[in-house]
């Protein structure tokens, strides 16, 4: 990474073929992790706890929505033929690469809520290594989409922080944290494309944005009061608990089939239809 | 019909004034700064024009992009192609001053200037927008107002509250 910093990045044409393929399932994970938050925060549309919450997980719905779109429009240049729609709606649970966070059910609002809270931290890590990264295509949508990344963060902290501080609230915004904390390290899985192309300096590697994830993510929560299941060891967070992985080789929750039936089924009912 | 020849960049650009956005229908696509590039091919009459979304996920792109169609070949091109690009992205700061009047005289306040909130936020536990900076009233023009919510009736609008006349508003998404 480093010595990519100081030159220009590359586009992805000019790329071998092998970083291509790895950049493409790289790039097909942070898509469909988008496309699942998307649709699982839709799911709060009508029946948000107060109004504002309402309209909140409407819009966060449809901000993921466009980045998932973004992300499967990137694909076209690295040789993925089906088109955004084709890939959203019609691929089986195996064949997607999400992380198991983003497919549990939505739970209560707060489960809800801490959910988009670590994975918009976890994004933001991201989109910030990718800003600066070696390939320019890439970049460009990171440098799009992280600006839009800034009222999720302030609207999930302030919720957060207004839970944590309530007698009531800090009992199940608690819960949800530990519940899904093992989930949320599930986001920095292990992928052998991803460390093939951190080591040839495209892209920050798992390790450094787990640990600048795990840095902002376990600091905030604790300044809110909340306790991560991770303790400090001098500089750095350690997780009290192990990952949740299989996300990024198709390995899902159980309920990912229903959330896919339920997401797909008009489209593929006629996948010809125009609307 | 106008003939494809008098067709440059700088009269397609004004035709464009006139496709509005539909969720502000007081502003044009090239007020709110989104047609990023006009290209014309004198020789075949062809048009590409480069827009760029203001958030990524805006329902009204698509709207914007059919009606931006429409008008360029009602100018008299031989085809047109809309391109929808990330680079440079956009900004709030493109919306033309003009523009950012009309906002304010339907009670959507124009976006702050983005210089004044902070961008580099993940890493910090600083307060993620300078309190000091609150949004404007646009039917009285106080400054003492607070963002109730950082998502309004659509993805580029968020809601305020206003302490001198006390009454709720719209802001256009500093972004
Ligand atoms: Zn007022």
């Amino acid at each position: 990474m480093n010595d990519q910093e100081s030159s220009a990045p590359i586009a992805m044409a000019s790329m071998d073929d092998t970083a291509r393929a790895d950049l493409a399932i790289v790039v097909l994970g942070i898509a469909d992790d988008c496309m699942l938050q998307g649709h699982r925060d839709s799911e709060w549309t009508g029946l948000g706890p107060i109004l504002e919450e309402d309209i909140a997980f409407s819009s966060m719905a449809q901000d993921e929505l466009g980045h998932a779109l973004v992300w499967y429009n990137l694909l076209a240049g690295l040789g993925e033929t089906r088109s955004p729609d084709l890939l959203a709606f019609t691929r089986d649970a195996g064949d997607w690469r999400n992380a198991q966070i983003v497919a549990l059910p939505r739970g209560e609002y707060p489960f809800s809520l801490m959910r988009r809270h670590l994975h918009d931290l976890a994004k933001a890590v991201l989109y910030d290594g990718l800003i600066a990264c070696g390939v320019a295509e890439v970049a460009v949508a990171a440098t799009k989409l992280r600006q839009e990344k800034k009222y999720h963060l302030i609207h999930n902290r302030a919720y957060i922080e207004r839970l944590a501080r309530s007698e009531t609230g800090r009992g199940p915004i608690q819960a949800a944290l530990d519940e899904l904390f093992p989930f949320a390290l599930g986001l920095f899985e292990k992928q052998d494309a991803h460390d093939r192309l951190a080591a040839a300096g495209f892209i920050p590697s798992q390790a450094l944005l787990r640990e600048r994830w795990l840095d902002v993510t376990c600091s905030s929560l604790a300044a809110a009061g909340l306790r991560p299941p991770a303790h400090r060891a001098e500089e750095a967070w350690i997780p009290d608990v192990d990952p949740r992985v299989g996300g990024r080789s198709g390995r899902h929750v159980p309920e990912q089939v229903a959330l896919l039936e339920a997401m797909q089924g008009m489209f593929r009912s006629d996948p010809e239809a125009t609307w | 019909m106008r003939g494809s020849g008098l067709l440059d960049e700088a009269v397609v650009m004004q035709a464009l004034e006139a496709v509005k956005d539909p969720e502000i229908p007081v502003v044009s696509v090239v007020e709110l700064g989104i047609v990023q590039a006009v290209q014309v091919d004198s020789a075949s009459g062809a048009v590409v024009v480069s827009i760029t979304p203001t958030f990524s996920g805006c329902p009204a792109l698509d709207l914007m992009r059919t009606a931006i169609e429409s008008c360029v070949l009602d100018l008299g091109a031989s085809a047109v192609r809309v391109e929808v690009v990330l680079d440079p992205p956009w900004t709030s700061d493109r919306i033309a001053p003009e523009a950012r009047a009309r906002m304010q005289a339907i009670g959507l306040a124009p976006p702050p200037p983005v210089g004044r909130f902070r961008t580099d936020i993940s890493l910090t536990l600083e307060p993620l927008l300078a309190s000091e900076d609150p949004v404007p009233c646009p039917y009285c023009g106080s400054s003492q107002t607070v963002m109730e919510n950082g998502f309004g009736p659509t993805i580029c609008r968020s809601a305020h509250y206003c302490n001198g006349c006390l009454q709720s508003f719209e802001a256009f998404k500093a972004l």
